[in-house]
């Protein structure tokens, strides 16, 4: 039986514990707000961006960009997307699932499989496995900026234009809510045909400076670098969230745990001054004797 | 929409930097500057680093613009830049600060990406070019 002094020792150090995971809570609970407001002001440039290209594409009749070719499918690019740090909860996990049964299933089927990490988490546990990386990008969760996007796009594009990669599949978390996160996997290379859009002003009427063609083969790649940069603040957001909600959840169980401790101790208390009494009456009685 | 205005819109991975009806806008394209009045030809332009200026009545405004397209309307201009700055928000220290690196690293060429060494060196000077017009006028 855990004497009295034990049982105080450990509700301190919960108590200690549910501090620090409350703090970790509102601090991540800040971060959760910046990174969606991120999202929310990337969010019109990502539109006009699609306007435009569609009503560059609905005049582009033959002209087609080598992000945009389909080759057969030989080697396949996997881009992970994790966090740095940890406690947030299954976060990484999900992803490393979703990514460890989609490049087995790759494999399975014949294809040779590259791996790129963006995230610590992806690259530790890659290494602990001695499974090999092309690329890892560490070190940009937290502080994602535009360029962070154009230097994994870059790359990306040169493997891709240089037939070293046929396919580019990207693996992150997906932004639902701020308690839902969802893995998705999407094909980032090559682009989807961009649609044409359907109302336009006859495209014969515009001006193009330097030609359609230049604009449209440097507005392609820019579309890679928009993708790669929302896909990295979702994965931002969804990670602030779910460490959010593994925090709360830890504070919980810290404080369930200080109520039983609790009772154990009032219970222990009371056994030990029950006894003393007794102890007492026995001797009174002993002395009457 | 007011009879004889343009919007303007700029608009930036980092969100909408401008969005209000002007008189008159002033850019720069990558075949050269271009300028914009209501009823404008349809016209699609890519951007180099540049000023873009834009004028309502006697104000004028100016923003520091780093690369990006343009499309221009008969009564819109949509901006789509990679980054944009009002001149208010430019950090001059900063600017300066970046000039200087850029100028160092292209002092030691050998073994410096010579290309982003230059625009950033391009990009400071505009940027100081930008704070500096804004001042004189």
């Amino acid at each position: 039986m855990a004497t009295l002094r034990d049982i105080k020792r450990r509700i301190k150090a919960v108590e200690s514990t549910s501090k620090i995971t409350k703090a970790m809570k509102m601090v991540s609970a800040a971060k959760f707000r910046k990174a969606q407001q991120r999202m929310l002001e990337m969010r019109p440039y990502a539109e006009r961006m699609n306007g435009i290209l569609s009503s560059l594409a609905s005049g582009a009749e033959g002209e087609i960009h080598p992000l945009l070719t389909v080759r057969p499918r030989r080697n396949i690019e996997v881009l992970v997307m994790t966090s740095d740090r940890g406690l947030c909860g299954a976060f990484n996990t999900n992803i490393m699932k979703a990514a460890v049964r989609h490049i087995d299933e790759l494999k399975r089927e014949g294809y040779e499989v590259t791996i790129d990490v963006v995230g610590r988490k992806a690259r530790d546990y890659y290494k602990r496995r001695n499974v090999e990386m092309r690329k890892a990008w560490t070190g940009i969760s937290g502080k994602i900026s535009y360029a962070n996007a154009q230097e994994i796009a870059s790359e990306i594009i040169e493997n891709y234009t240089s037939e070293t990669t046929d396919e580019v599949v990207l693996i992150f978390n997906e932004f639902k809510s701020a308690i839902a996160q969802q893995v998705v996997i999407t094909r980032l290379l090559p682009l989807a045909p961009i649609e044409a859009a359907e109302e336009t002003l006859p495209i014969y009427n515009f001006i193009y400076e330097p030609s359609k063609q230049e604009i449209f083969s440097r507005l392609v790649p820019k579309n890679v670098e928009i993708q790669i940069f929302r896909a990295l603040l979702e994965s931002q957001a969804s990670e602030e969230a779910a460490r959010m909600a593994a925090m709360e959840n830890a504070t919980r169980a810290a404080n369930d745990m200080i109520g039983s401790l609790t009772l154990q101790y009032n219970k222990a208390r009371q056994a030990s001054i029950t006894k003393e009494l007794m102890d007492i009456v026995g001797g009174v009685e002993a002395l009457k004797g | 929409m007011a009879e004889g205005k343009i919007l303007l819109e700029i608009v930036t991975p980092q969100g909408l930097v401008f969005s209000e009806e002007v008189d008159e806008v002033a850019a720069t394209g990558s075949e050269g500057e271009f300028g914009v009045l209501p009823g404008h030809v349809p016209f699609v332009t890519t951007l180099k680093i540049g000023m873009l200026t834009c004028k309502k009545g006697s104000e004028a405004r100016y923003f520091f613009v780093n690369w990006g397209y343009a499309e221009v309307g008969s009564e819109k201009v949509m901006i789509l830049a990679d980054s944009a700055e009002r001149s208010e928000d430019i950090d001059m220290d900063r600017a300066m600060a970046a000039k200087k690196r850029a100028e160092e690293r292209l002092k030691h060429a050998e073994n410096v990406d010579f290309a982003r060494a230059e625009a950033a060196l391009e990009r400071a000077v505009m940027r100081s070019q930008v704070v500096e017009i804004k001042r004189v006028k």
